[in-house]
Protein backbone atom coordinates (compact mmCIF):
# COMPACT_ATOMS: atom_id res chain seq x y z
CA UNK A 1 0.00 0.00 0.00
CA UNK A 2 1.43 3.36 -0.90
CA UNK A 3 1.24 6.12 1.62
CA UNK A 4 0.37 9.62 0.54
CA UNK A 5 2.52 11.17 3.27
CA UNK A 6 5.58 9.07 2.66
CA UNK A 7 5.35 9.35 -1.12
CA UNK A 8 5.02 13.12 -0.87
CA UNK A 9 8.03 13.33 1.40
CA UNK A 10 10.11 11.09 -0.82
CA UNK A 11 9.31 13.00 -3.98
CA UNK A 12 9.85 16.37 -2.31
CA UNK A 13 13.09 15.44 -0.52
CA UNK A 14 14.67 12.60 -2.50
CA UNK A 15 18.07 13.16 -0.85
CA UNK A 16 16.93 13.92 2.68
CA UNK A 17 14.64 10.95 3.25
CA UNK A 18 16.92 8.01 4.03
CA UNK A 19 14.26 5.41 4.57
CA UNK A 20 10.53 5.03 5.05
CA UNK A 21 8.34 2.28 6.36
CA UNK A 22 4.76 1.80 7.36
CA UNK A 23 3.32 -0.88 9.59
CA UNK A 24 -0.46 -1.10 10.01
CA UNK A 25 -0.86 2.60 9.35
CA UNK A 26 2.09 3.70 11.49
CA UNK A 27 4.17 5.67 9.06
CA UNK A 28 7.80 6.43 9.69
CA UNK A 29 10.30 8.49 7.77
CA UNK A 30 14.01 8.56 8.52
CA UNK A 31 15.67 11.80 7.50
CA UNK A 32 19.25 13.00 7.52
CA UNK A 33 20.40 15.23 10.34
CA UNK A 34 21.21 18.20 8.11
CA UNK A 35 17.75 18.14 6.55
CA UNK A 36 15.69 17.67 9.70
CA UNK A 37 14.69 21.28 10.05
CA UNK A 38 13.81 21.64 6.37
CA UNK A 39 11.66 18.50 6.33
CA UNK A 40 10.01 19.41 9.62
CA UNK A 41 9.14 22.88 8.36
CA UNK A 42 7.60 21.36 5.24
CA UNK A 43 5.58 18.94 7.32
CA UNK A 44 4.27 21.71 9.50
CA UNK A 45 3.58 24.33 6.85
CA UNK A 46 2.55 22.27 3.85
CA UNK A 47 1.16 19.04 5.25
CA UNK A 48 -0.59 20.47 8.28
CA UNK A 49 1.35 18.81 11.12
CA UNK A 50 0.54 21.48 13.65
CA UNK A 51 1.33 19.46 16.73
CA UNK A 52 4.50 17.85 18.05
CA UNK A 53 3.15 15.06 20.21
CA UNK A 54 6.43 13.66 21.40
CA UNK A 55 10.13 14.04 20.93
CA UNK A 56 12.53 11.53 22.38
CA UNK A 57 15.62 9.55 21.48
CA UNK A 58 17.07 6.06 21.56
CA UNK A 59 20.63 4.88 22.07
CA UNK A 60 21.74 1.99 19.84
CA UNK A 61 25.24 1.92 21.31
CA UNK A 62 27.49 -0.21 19.13
CA UNK A 63 25.87 1.21 16.04
CA UNK A 64 27.12 4.27 14.25
CA UNK A 65 25.49 6.78 14.23
CA UNK A 66 24.68 5.92 17.76
CA UNK A 67 21.52 7.88 18.61
CA UNK A 68 18.22 8.24 16.90
CA UNK A 69 15.97 11.21 17.49
CA UNK A 70 12.29 10.25 17.33
CA UNK A 71 9.53 12.81 16.76
CA UNK A 72 5.84 12.01 16.70
CA UNK A 73 3.85 14.51 14.73
CA UNK A 74 0.11 14.93 14.60
CA UNK A 75 -2.18 16.96 12.40
CA UNK A 76 -5.27 18.14 14.22
CA UNK A 77 -6.75 19.31 10.93
CA UNK A 78 -6.38 16.07 9.03
CA UNK A 79 -6.18 13.62 11.92
CA UNK A 80 -3.06 11.88 10.77
CA UNK A 81 0.23 11.07 12.32
CA UNK A 82 3.81 10.63 11.26
CA UNK A 83 6.91 9.41 13.03
CA UNK A 84 10.00 11.31 12.01
CA UNK A 85 13.35 9.80 12.93
CA UNK A 86 16.79 11.22 12.58
CA UNK A 87 20.12 9.46 13.20
CA UNK A 88 22.55 11.46 15.35
CA UNK A 89 26.09 10.41 16.08
CA UNK A 90 29.57 11.58 16.95
CA UNK A 91 31.40 12.31 20.19
CA UNK A 92 29.37 15.46 20.79
CA UNK A 93 26.03 14.56 19.24
CA UNK A 94 24.06 17.58 18.11
CA UNK A 95 21.03 18.29 16.01
CA UNK A 96 18.97 21.32 15.07
CA UNK A 97 16.36 22.38 17.60
CA UNK A 98 12.70 22.17 16.63
CA UNK A 99 11.64 24.86 19.10
CA UNK A 100 11.36 27.38 16.29
CA UNK A 101 8.68 25.26 14.64
CA UNK A 102 6.85 23.84 17.63
CA UNK A 103 7.24 25.65 20.95
CA UNK A 104 6.36 22.39 22.68
CA UNK A 105 9.72 20.97 21.64
CA UNK A 106 11.38 23.04 24.35
CA UNK A 107 10.94 20.72 27.32
CA UNK A 108 11.17 17.54 25.21
CA UNK A 109 14.55 18.64 23.97
CA UNK A 110 15.68 19.50 27.47
CA UNK A 111 14.72 16.00 28.52
CA UNK A 112 16.61 14.43 25.62
CA UNK A 113 19.61 16.58 26.51
CA UNK A 114 19.34 15.52 30.14
CA UNK A 115 18.93 11.80 29.48
CA UNK A 116 21.02 11.29 26.33
CA UNK A 117 23.28 14.32 26.06
CA UNK A 118 22.21 15.30 22.59
CA UNK A 119 22.81 18.97 22.04
CA UNK A 120 20.08 20.98 20.33
CA UNK A 121 21.49 23.84 18.34
CA UNK A 122 19.30 26.91 18.56
CA UNK A 123 17.45 25.85 21.72
CA UNK A 124 16.67 28.92 23.83
CA UNK A 125 17.39 27.38 27.25
CA UNK A 126 19.05 23.99 27.05
CA UNK A 127 19.63 22.72 30.60
CA UNK A 128 18.69 19.65 32.58
CA UNK A 129 15.01 19.20 33.30
CA UNK A 130 14.75 15.96 35.31
CA UNK A 131 18.09 15.37 36.97
CA UNK A 132 19.45 17.79 39.53
CA UNK A 133 22.23 20.34 39.26
CA UNK A 134 25.58 18.67 39.72
CA UNK A 135 24.49 15.39 38.16
CA UNK A 136 27.23 14.12 35.89
CA UNK A 137 26.64 12.20 32.71
CA UNK A 138 23.46 11.23 30.91
CA UNK A 139 21.73 8.29 32.58
CA UNK A 140 19.83 6.80 29.64
CA UNK A 141 22.97 6.33 27.60
CA UNK A 142 23.79 2.67 27.29
CA UNK A 143 27.31 3.25 28.59
CA UNK A 144 26.12 4.96 31.78
CA UNK A 145 27.12 2.49 34.55
CA UNK A 146 24.04 0.58 35.71
CA UNK A 147 24.89 0.80 39.40
CA UNK A 148 26.26 4.32 39.48
CA UNK A 149 24.60 6.56 42.04
CA UNK A 150 25.08 10.28 42.51
CA UNK A 151 23.49 11.17 45.85
CA UNK A 152 22.85 14.81 46.62
CA UNK A 153 23.27 14.32 50.34
CA UNK A 154 25.51 11.76 52.06
CA UNK A 155 23.82 8.43 52.78
CA UNK A 156 23.72 6.97 56.29
CA UNK A 157 25.74 3.88 57.36
CA UNK B 1 -3.16 0.48 98.58
CA UNK B 2 -1.26 3.59 97.67
CA UNK B 3 -2.25 7.16 97.10
CA UNK B 4 -5.63 6.15 95.77
CA UNK B 5 -6.74 5.02 99.24
CA UNK B 6 -5.70 8.32 100.75
CA UNK B 7 -7.29 10.55 98.13
CA UNK B 8 -10.22 8.50 96.97
CA UNK B 9 -10.97 8.00 93.33
CA UNK B 10 -9.59 11.40 92.25
CA UNK B 11 -6.09 9.98 91.78
CA UNK B 12 -4.44 7.20 89.84
CA UNK B 13 -0.82 6.26 90.29
CA UNK B 14 1.29 4.84 87.51
CA UNK B 15 4.77 5.02 86.09
CA UNK B 16 5.50 8.21 84.22
CA UNK B 17 6.63 6.28 81.15
CA UNK B 18 3.42 4.34 80.99
CA UNK B 19 1.21 7.39 81.30
CA UNK B 20 3.15 9.36 78.70
CA UNK B 21 3.48 6.46 76.30
CA UNK B 22 -0.20 5.66 76.63
CA UNK B 23 -0.99 9.20 75.55
CA UNK B 24 1.58 9.19 72.79
CA UNK B 25 0.68 5.92 71.20
CA UNK B 26 -3.02 6.68 70.90
CA UNK B 27 -2.66 10.17 69.49
CA UNK B 28 -0.21 10.05 66.62
CA UNK B 29 -0.30 13.12 64.44
CA UNK B 30 1.13 11.95 61.18
CA UNK B 31 2.78 13.72 58.33
CA UNK B 32 2.07 11.98 55.02
CA UNK B 33 5.10 12.34 52.74
CA UNK B 34 3.32 10.89 49.74
CA UNK B 35 5.23 10.60 46.49
CA UNK B 36 3.68 7.76 44.51
CA UNK B 37 0.92 5.25 43.95
CA UNK B 38 1.11 3.90 47.54
CA UNK B 39 -0.75 7.09 48.39
CA UNK B 40 -3.97 5.45 47.20
CA UNK B 41 -3.70 2.70 49.80
CA UNK B 42 -2.72 5.30 52.35
CA UNK B 43 -5.91 7.23 51.63
CA UNK B 44 -7.88 4.02 51.78
CA UNK B 45 -6.48 3.28 55.20
CA UNK B 46 -7.52 6.70 56.37
CA UNK B 47 -11.00 6.53 54.87
CA UNK B 48 -14.01 5.11 56.62
CA UNK B 49 -13.78 1.46 55.48
CA UNK B 50 -10.51 0.81 57.28
CA UNK B 51 -10.72 3.86 59.50
CA UNK B 52 -7.34 4.45 61.07
CA UNK B 53 -9.17 6.69 63.56
CA UNK B 54 -9.94 3.53 65.51
CA UNK B 55 -6.27 3.58 66.49
CA UNK B 56 -6.16 7.25 67.28
CA UNK B 57 -3.98 8.19 64.31
CA UNK B 58 -6.49 9.79 62.01
CA UNK B 59 -5.19 13.30 62.16
CA UNK B 60 -2.73 14.27 59.43
CA UNK B 61 -0.76 17.45 60.01
CA UNK B 62 0.58 19.00 56.87
CA UNK B 63 3.33 20.72 58.76
CA UNK B 64 6.16 18.46 59.93
CA UNK B 65 6.57 20.70 62.97
CA UNK B 66 3.26 19.49 64.34
CA UNK B 67 3.68 15.83 63.45
CA UNK B 68 4.80 12.81 65.45
CA UNK B 69 4.96 10.14 62.78
CA UNK B 70 6.42 10.59 59.34
CA UNK B 71 4.80 8.29 56.81
CA UNK B 72 7.06 8.02 53.77
CA UNK B 73 4.65 6.72 51.18
CA UNK B 74 6.18 5.83 47.83
CA UNK B 75 9.39 6.09 45.88
CA UNK B 76 12.01 8.57 47.02
CA UNK B 77 14.61 9.52 44.46
CA UNK B 78 17.97 11.16 44.89
CA UNK B 79 16.56 14.48 43.78
CA UNK B 80 13.98 14.37 46.54
CA UNK B 81 16.24 13.00 49.28
CA UNK B 82 17.32 16.39 50.67
CA UNK B 83 13.66 17.40 50.91
CA UNK B 84 12.81 14.28 52.90
CA UNK B 85 15.78 14.88 55.19
CA UNK B 86 14.69 18.45 55.74
CA UNK B 87 11.11 17.47 56.52
CA UNK B 88 12.41 14.92 59.02
CA UNK B 89 14.76 17.42 60.62
CA UNK B 90 11.88 19.85 61.12
CA UNK B 91 9.88 17.37 63.16
CA UNK B 92 10.06 17.75 66.93
CA UNK B 93 11.07 14.94 69.25
CA UNK B 94 9.64 12.48 69.92
CA UNK B 95 9.25 11.39 66.32
CA UNK B 96 8.88 8.14 64.47
CA UNK B 97 9.17 7.13 60.85
CA UNK B 98 7.15 4.55 58.96
CA UNK B 99 8.42 3.37 55.59
CA UNK B 100 5.29 2.64 53.59
CA UNK B 101 5.63 0.14 50.76
CA UNK B 102 8.54 -1.59 49.13
CA UNK B 103 9.87 1.45 47.27
CA UNK B 104 10.37 3.51 50.38
CA UNK B 105 11.76 0.46 52.16
CA UNK B 106 14.33 -0.73 49.62
CA UNK B 107 13.83 1.11 46.36
CA UNK B 108 11.70 -1.79 45.15
CA UNK B 109 12.25 -2.66 41.55
CA UNK B 110 13.61 0.81 40.87
CA UNK B 111 17.23 -0.27 41.09
CA UNK B 112 18.45 2.59 38.95
CA UNK B 113 20.37 5.84 38.77
CA UNK B 114 17.57 7.93 40.22
CA UNK B 115 16.12 6.03 43.17
CA UNK B 116 17.26 5.93 46.79
CA UNK B 117 17.60 2.26 47.74
CA UNK B 118 15.51 2.60 50.87
CA UNK B 119 14.81 5.75 52.87
CA UNK B 120 16.91 4.42 55.74
CA UNK B 121 19.85 5.64 53.68
CA UNK B 122 18.54 9.13 54.46
CA UNK B 123 16.70 9.01 57.80
CA UNK B 124 16.24 6.40 60.57
CA UNK B 125 13.14 4.23 60.18
CA UNK B 126 11.07 2.57 62.91
CA UNK B 127 8.63 0.40 61.00
CA UNK B 128 8.78 -1.00 57.49
CA UNK B 129 5.61 -2.03 55.66
CA UNK B 130 6.16 -4.45 52.78
CA UNK B 131 3.89 -4.62 49.76
CA UNK B 132 3.48 -3.00 46.40
CA UNK B 133 1.35 -1.34 47.56
CA UNK B 134 0.62 -2.64 51.08
CA UNK B 135 -2.97 -3.50 51.87
CA UNK B 136 -4.67 -1.30 54.46
CA UNK B 137 -4.60 -4.21 56.92
CA UNK B 138 -0.81 -4.21 56.68
CA UNK B 139 -0.77 -0.49 57.40
CA UNK B 140 -2.95 -0.93 60.45
CA UNK B 141 -0.74 -3.80 61.59
CA UNK B 142 2.28 -1.52 61.23
CA UNK B 143 0.55 1.14 63.26
CA UNK B 144 -0.18 -1.32 66.05
CA UNK B 145 3.45 -2.47 65.94
CA UNK B 146 4.55 1.13 66.21
CA UNK B 147 2.25 1.59 69.20
CA UNK B 148 3.83 -1.46 70.82
CA UNK B 149 7.25 -0.02 70.17
CA UNK B 150 6.30 3.35 71.61
CA UNK B 151 4.88 1.67 74.69
CA UNK B 152 8.32 0.23 75.47
CA UNK B 153 10.16 3.51 75.21
CA UNK B 154 11.21 5.73 78.08
CA UNK B 155 10.56 9.44 78.21
CA UNK B 156 14.22 9.84 79.04
CA UNK B 157 15.31 8.29 75.75
CA UNK B 158 16.66 10.56 73.12
CA UNK B 159 16.55 8.16 70.27
CA UNK B 160 18.03 10.18 67.51
CA UNK B 161 20.94 12.42 68.17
Amino acid sequence: MTSYLLETLKSKFPDAVLETHAFRGDETALVGKEDLLRVAAFLRDELGFDMLMDLTAADYLPRDPRFELVCHLYSTRHNYRLRLKCPVGGDAPAVASLTGLWAGANWFEREVWDMFGINFEGHPDLRRILMYDGFEGHPLRKDYPLKQRQPRIPHRD
Amino acid sequence: MGLETAFGHSYLTTRLDEAVNWARKYSFFNYPFVTACCGMEFMSTFASTYDIARFGAEYPRFSPRQADVLFVVGTVNEKLAPVLKRVYDQMCEPKWVVSFGVCATSGGFYDNYATVQGIDKIIPVDIYIPGCPPRPEAVLDALVKLQEKVAKESVLDRKYK
